[in-house]
């Protein structure tokens, strides 16, 4: 099976927000960044699929020159190689740009099988995925937690994948449908592994292919402002060292909100 | 015209469509449109009674053996006829599961825009602007759709109130839409949808919720959590990287994949709050948060809230309860 898996490079979650100049982007110089959650557990599915029906493990990423950290740690964690579309104006690409980026990566690849996580913590579209399935012309499931692929038999039969996906409030729903396939993956589908120093020497050698953005693809959405949310909510915030917050806040919920004995 | 597409699962209204119903009315108060529904799949009939009741236009309905059971080649073209048919400026759509399944590829598919994740509209520069949350909701952005309509939308559940969708004086009038799906083009094959166990603990109903996020840092801190639950009274949940990673088991998580939840009292360890976890439990009465990072998005929806060390503040809390 030739699996290619899709990820982003994202803000860390200890990241302090800070805005650009125009208040339209963050400052990037100020952020760290680091794998997006769902595109890691994208990755060890495509790592457990490899080590299950062979085949290879393909990283594709769309972004500025940055990205190639997440694309070194993801070759060092198993992937075989990488594609690396490289455009700066891809750090704050919206979801019909980032699909076009890595559709037009992908298309003279004929993978059988396309994995992406179901968002990213940074931008939070839940899009490209499906996206790059309809650009594709592949079929495509969301969120899914389970991936089971019947190879081929030869004779003729082709390959089929059935999938279980996750419906809402604790429901789920499994789906079958043939290969090739986009999925995008639900976090927690496995437990993820690491980077052992061996990973990490042999990533240096594997290839990262560089390709260009496609020329016609344009913005569908302009972010005019960008902002620290308002609070919804009058937050009485309890200062103070430890033991004399935790008995205030203990005297409030008794007295003023009246939730406990 | 601005068109909003009604979830609906055997008949069985998804409450979210209410919610889209008024963020479409809102949205209408700025453009002047008028506002569509579209209803969809076998028993849409029944589901347009019971919408006819909106302050709206029209209910139009799409029915057509290829859309039961959902999927996303189904819908997708379907839809693409309808919305053809009816050219609206904007298309709106709940935020959920399904929605996000199918609204990225007819969106493609038109090459259209679409914003999702909305929480509220705006008027901007003349044209409406959708507020949506980014980076875990950490920052906030206005955002225009960019060329030509139809826009598509998905509001956030939750972001708009069922009680706020305006009722009519008489019932909208409902009119059957003909669209073309060829069935032999539908590439998924789904199974009828199942619970994985049953929901040993119905968190739903409980008075109080203590529930922890990554802040707990390892499964052996958990007990600090238990015991200060059996000192409240109160049931243990989390949010979703903890049952993930099975430390607590899946039938105790909040949020958009786990249980709804509304209690009296949310006490959240150590979660940072975002949204898939908010759009679970923001309908509690008071919520408690505790965490190290005064910027968490769990601060916004909090009643009260300590900045700092939950190991320090949980110890010192089952003390004081003591006493």
């Amino acid at each position: 099976m030739k699996i290619a898996v899709c990820i982003k490079q994202v803000p860390t979650r200890e990241w302090q927000p800070r805005l650009n100049d125009d208040k339209t982007w963050i400052r990037e110089a100020d952020a760290s960044f680091e794998m997006n959650e769902p595109d890691a557990y994208a990755l060890e599915e495509a790592l457990r699929l490899k080590e299950k029906h062979g085949g290879e493990v393909v990283v594709c990423s769309a972004g500025p020159a940055r990205v190639a950290q997440v694309i070194r740690e993801a070759l060092a964690r198993g992937a075989d190689r990488a594609i690396h579309v490289e455009d700066a104006g891809l750090a704050s690409a919206d979801a019909f740009v980032t699909g076009a980026a890595l559709a037009g990566a992908m298309k003279d690849e004929t993978f059988d099988l396309v994995l992406t996580g179901l968002q990213s913590d940074d931008q939070g579209f839940a899009q490209v995925g499906v996206i790059m399935a309809e650009m594709l012309g592949l079929p495509h499931a969301t969120i899914i937690m389970e991936v089971n692929v019947d190879a081929s038999t030869g004779s003729g039969q082709a390959a089929t994948l059935r999938v279980k996906r996750e419906l809402e409030g604790g429901w789920f729903q499994w789906v079958a449908m043939p290969l090739p396939a986009v999925l995008t993956i639900q976090s927690g589908i496995n437990q993820l592994r690491y980077a052992t120093l061996k990973g990490i020497m042999a990533a240096k050698k594997k290839e990262i292919k560089k390709a260009s953005l496609p020329a016609s693809v344009a913005s569908k959405q302009k972010i005019v402002s960008l902002y620290v949310p308002e609070k919804g909510k009058k937050t009485q915030i309890i200062a103070g060292a430890p033991a004399e917050a935790a008995r205030e806040l203990v005297r409030r919920l008794r007295e003023e909100a009246r939730v406990i004995q | 015209m601005i068109l909003v597409v009604a979830e609906q699962r055997q008949g069985k209204l998804n409450r979210a469509t209410w919610e889209t119903i008024a963020g479409a009315q809102q949205l209408a108060g700025m453009t002047g449109a008028p506002v569509t529904i579209l209803v969809t799949g076998a028993n849409a009939g029944s589901v347009a009674a019971e919408l006819a009741a909106a302050q709206v236009e029209e209910i139009v309905t799409v029915e057509s053996p290829a859309l039961e059971p959902y999927t996303p080649d189904g819908f997708t073209a379907a839809l693409q006829d309808a919305i053809g048919q009816l050219s609206p400026a904007h298309v709106l759509l709940p935020h959920t599961y399904q929605t996000r399944d199918f609204a990225p590829k007819l969106a493609a598919r038109l090459d259209r825009a679409l914003v999702t994740d909305v929480t509220a509209v705006k008027h901007v520069g003349g044209g409406a602007a959708f507020v949506r949350p980014m980076f875990q909701g950490k920052l906030t952005a206005d955002v225009v759709p960019q060329g030509p309509a139809p826009h598509f939308v998905t509001f956030q559940i939750g972001a708009f109130r069922v009680d706020q969708a305006a009722k009519g004086s008489s019932s909208a009038p409902v009119r059957a839409l003909t669209v073309s799906v060829d069935g032999a083009a539908i590439r998924a094959k789904p199974e009828a949808p199942f619970q994985q166990a049953k929901q040993a603990v119905d968190l739903s109903q409980a008075e109080r919720i203590v529930s922890v996020g990554r802040g707990i840092k390892d499964q052996t801190n958990i007990e600090i959590a238990q015991r200060l639950a059996e000192a409240l009274g109160a049931e243990i949940a989390a949010s979703r990287p903890i049952c993930d990673a099975g430390w607590l088991p899946m039938e105790r998580q909040v949020g958009s994949s786990g249980q709804t939840v509304a209690p009296k009292l949310y006490l959240a360890l150590g979660i940072s709050g975002a949204i898939q976890h908010l759009v679970g439990m923001k309908g509690s009465n008071t919520v408690v948060a505790i965490n190290k990072d005064p910027d968490a998005p769990i601060f916004e929806i909090a009643d009260y809230g300590i900045v700092g060390d939950l190991f320090e503040i949980v110890p010192a809390m089952i003390e004081a309860l003591k006493g």
